[in-house]
């Protein structure tokens, strides 16, 4: 066991694990922020995704230590004033069936547009090709990105 | 309504408070003599103009939270903004909670229909005797009751107290679907805004003060069972509290952690017998299911007959393997055992049997385990089964702790219980234009039920009325089931038997409409030509709904206007869950595998009572067939499934995607199933394509094999 303290959503907090526990386990469990999702453990579904210092990681896959002292964002802390764009777009897209991988989605979308506003489909395919959703909502996901970046979906 | 059910309506009333509580109160062949009279649904409003809809199906994705208030909401006249949405845990007082079969809506629409009507009828009753007016003269209107003659308003709530007084009334007038509002409307998902917040609960999302968390380590090899454990290693991993055996086949690993309970396990030392399957393989079932097709088998339906037929014979076999729902949210499931008063958090599809199940292996009453029904990260059938329940609620007795058990996704892969694999015998007689004039199909399968000691009548299994249907008039037919045996466990997976009597019989008139030379289109509409009632078991299917849907995906997709060079099509068609279905894939073929471009779906599935949700189950259906067609195969070695994960599982991803396109048939018919019905067509369709583009014909799952 060991301290490391973690800038996650704007907010340091202090977490007693050891340094080879999953960033996952130590948002969910310990943090309580559930919003970020268990699928494969592997790093092959992108159920846990959230960003480091604004790029998309897989939270499941990443040691604690090696993200101590970084800015992590979850999806609680996507839309910190109010929806995100792309949480908007998804809504009127009705993307969501069982929901579950969403918000593992929703932050890869979030890290694409913050570095290519207006990915074309290729772009979408390569930054979302790693995020499964067994309910089939893909081709909602690449309407409501589309429809995010034509709402300027890098804010 | 008799006496005795007038008596539990009141009953009903007074416990719940104040105000108006609507239930239908049916005798119920229930599981267990408790459950005397259970509803069809349920509805309270409270003075305070609280409208609440219960739902008591599970939500899992498909949108029932949604569609089932839709229901009783427009028959009540109600204000759709003002609706609440209650999730009922299990219960004696829903009938069969049961989510599965695609029937949460078309066996709920008439009950939930008459619950509504019946409350807005007790209103309008409420109100007139409060006015003393004629009944003539109310209007339920919007969530409230209006007077014609004076324009005066009362809201539901402000009637509550007053309706719960009055008889419910024996036989309530239903609106005419031309006068719906809220049926027919493409409304948004209640469940939508917390799910793209992360904010929704799923089942691994729960948790309570003082709650744990269990990993188990499994026997590895089917049918096998624990011999010894060592957890000195596993009780050195900071916050493992408890390490025990928790049935004959399981250890269970509780620490404050998930992770720590993972590290737990890893560090277990165990020693399994490995049992009597310790040597199965993936040939061996096969092998087993050859041996079975020379069974008799038991007949699922039958007209003419098909020996007597003479002509052109054509046979073919086709095999399908065993395949994994593979979920995203893994099996979890939270218990609080805690004596007389024990209570679960539960992702499923079955609450009831959660509680009947648990109750029997802790050595409780069915009534002392509150079951409550969380978000499910989808099901797919998996949730079907109540193992994870039972599981933690063992190990909350065994910890004396509230305990989450938690299954890793190779837990998921390696336990599950799987789509049986089977082996199809097809054969026609083609008269000399080449139509059919017999037509026959064994199906050789294990049977789900039949493996979990609940076997059909007959020999037959019981899930194939409403999965096998021969939807075609031909003068000879022949539908059987062979029973074959396999220690696999088996579960019900989207659309059951139908994704394998699907595939095969719609591969097959493919091969029929090739060998005589026909358009696969006009040779299916040829069979469909008169309009003919085909009794299947329980359900009639109509040959006019199946050409219906054929000939808007044909008309949908062109199916008679030529393709860019490179570019091929595939049709078929399938009824289940008493829908009809008709798909047309277009495919290009690269490095000799296909890749699908454009799906266009039709259906008849009768009147939509939410439109939006029936555009998301359709693709969600094809886009799971789609992956399972092409790659979902779960084989055995030495016992143990090989598959894992999402690399040797490998669902289809956004890049593969194709665009999908859905029709449905204008219908004033009761609404039937919409979350099974888009699987079957889809293999069938996608490798009849293949075939047009390669004259390569594809008799075994997975394509890409």
């Amino acid at each position: 066991m060991a301290d490391f303290t973690l800038r996650v959503n704007g907010n340091e907090k202090k977490v007693d694990v050891s340094p080879e526990t999953p960033l996952l386990w130590v948002l969910r469990d310990t943090l309580e922020l559930t919003g970020t999702k268990f699928g494969c453990g592997a790093g092959l579904c992108g159920a846990c995704t959230v960003h480091a210092e604004g790029a998309a990681i897989r939270s499941c896959s990443t040691p604690v230590s090696q993200v101590a002292g970084k800015n992590i964002t979850t999806i609680e802390g996507l839309g910190a004033s109010g929806l995100h764009v792309l949480q908007q777009a998804w809504i009127a897209e009705e993307v969501p069936q069982c929901g579950y991988c969403q918000t593992g989605q929703i932050m890869s979308a979030a890290a694409l547009l913050a570095k290519t506003p207006n990915p074309s489909d290729e772009q979408i395919t390569q930054a979302m090709n790693g995020n499964l959703c067994r309910c089939g909502t893909y081709e909602r996901i690449r309407k409501a990105i589309l429809r995010a970046a034509a709402a300027g979906g890098a804010r | 309504m008799s006496a005795l059910n007038r008596r539990e309506f009141v009953a009903a009333g007074v416990a719940a408070g104040a105000g108006l509580v609507v239930g239908f109160y049916l005798p119920h062949a229930g599981r267990s003599k408790r459950e005397v009279f259970s509803p069809n649904a349920y509805l309270r409003i409270t003075p305070d103009n609280k409208i609440t809809i219960v739902v008591a199906r599970s939500e899992m994705g498909q949108g029932v939270r949604t569609a089932l208030p839709m229901i009783l909401a427009e028959e009540l006249e109600a204000d759709w903004k003002l609706i609440e949405i209650e999730q009922a845990g299990a219960s004696t007082l829903y009938g069969d909670q049961t989510t599965g079969g695609s029937a949460s809506v078309r066996t709920t629409w008439d009950p939930m229909r008459k619950a509504g009507a019946a409350a807005r009828e007790m209103l309008v009753s409420s109100a007139a005797l409060t006015w003393g007016v004629p009944r003539s003269a109310c209007a339920a209107q919007e969530g409230g009751i209006i007077h014609s003659v004076t324009k005066r308003r009362f809201s539901y709530g402000e009637l509550a107290a007053k309706a719960a007084t009055l008889p419910i009334p024996t036989d309530v007038p239903l609106k005419q679907a031309k006068d719906y509002k809220i049926v027919g409307q493409r409304l948004a998902r209640v469940d939508t805004p917390a799910k793209v917040k992360g904010e929704a609960v799923f089942g691994i999302d729960f948790r309570m003060p003082g709650m744990k968390y269990a990993v188990l380590s499994r026997c590895p090899t089917i049918g096998g069972k624990l011999v010894s454990f060592d957890d000195k290693e596993s009780k050195k991993i900071s916050g493992v509290s408890y390490v025990g055996k928790i049935s004959d086949a399981a250890v269970a690993v509780v620490a404050d952690s998930v992770w720590s309970a993972m590290e737990g396990r890893r560090l277990l030392n165990v020693s399994w017998d490995e049992g009597p399957n310790k040597d199965l393989n993936s040939a061996a079932v096969m092998e087993s299911l050859k041996q079975a097709t020379a069974k008799k088998g038991a007949s699922l339906y039958a007209v003419g007959d098909v020996s007597k037929a003479s002509g052109r014979r054509i046979t073919a076999t086709y095999l399908l393997p065993f395949m994994a729902h593979a979920p995203m949210e893994p099996g979890n499931c939270t218990a609080d055992f805690h004596g007389a008063s024990s209570e679960l958090w539960a992702p499923t599809q079955v609450p009831q049997d959660c509680r009947d199940s648990v109750a029997q292996a802790v050595g409780l009453d069915p009534d002392q385990v509150k079951v409550n029904v969380t978000l499910m990260g989808g099901g797919f059938g998996r949730r079907l089964e109540h193992d994870y329940a039972v599981e933690a609620a063992l190990v909350s007795k065994a910890a004396q702790v509230p305990v989450k058990v938690l299954w890793t996704r190779e837990d998921d892969m390696r336990f599950s219980t799987y789509r049986p694999a089977s082996l199809h015998q097809l054969s026609a007689v083609l008269d000399g234009a080449g139509w059919p004039v017999a037509f026959t199909h064994r199906i050789i399968a294990p049977s789900i039920s039949g493996q979990k000691g609940q076997p059909g009548p007959n020999g037959l299994d019981p899930d194939l009325p409403d999965e096998a249907a021969f939807i075609y008039s031909v003068p000879n037919v022949s539908l059987e089931y062979v029973l074959a045996e396999t220690p696999v466990p088996l579960g019900w997976m989207r659309s059951v038997y139908a994704l394998q009597a699907g595939f095969a019989g719609e591969s097959f008139i493919d091969e029929l409409a090739a060998a005589a030379g026909k358009d696969p289109l006009e040779y299916r509409l040829h069979m469909l030509a008169q309009n003919q009632d085909i009794q299947y078991f329980t359900t009639t299917w109509h040959t006019a709904r199946m050409r219906g849907v054929l000939q808007l995906a044909a008309e949908k997709a062109e199916w008679g206007k030529p393709l860019p060079a490179g570019r091929f099509r595939g049709i078929a068609c399938f009824g289940c869950f008493s829908s009809y279905m008709a798909e047309v894939v277009e495919i290009s073929m690269e490095n000799d595998a296909p890749r699908v471009h454009r799906v266009v779906a039709a259906l008849d599935c009768g009147l939509l009572v939410n439109p939006g949700i029936v555009e998301q189950q359709i693709p969600g259906g094809i886009v799971y067939a789609l992956g399972n067609a092409l790659r979902a195969k779960i084989t055995i070695e030495k016992g143990r499934v090989v598959q894992g994960n999402f690399d040797d599982y490998a669902p289809l991803r956004l890049g593969e995607t194709p665009a999908v396109e859905v029709y449905a048939v204008p219908s004033a018919e009761s609404p039937t199933g919409i979350g099974e019905p888009s699987v079957p067509p889809l293999a069938p369709a996608l490798c009849n394509a293949i075939f047009a583009a390669t004259r390569r014909r594809i008799r075994a799952l997975p394509i890409l094999s």
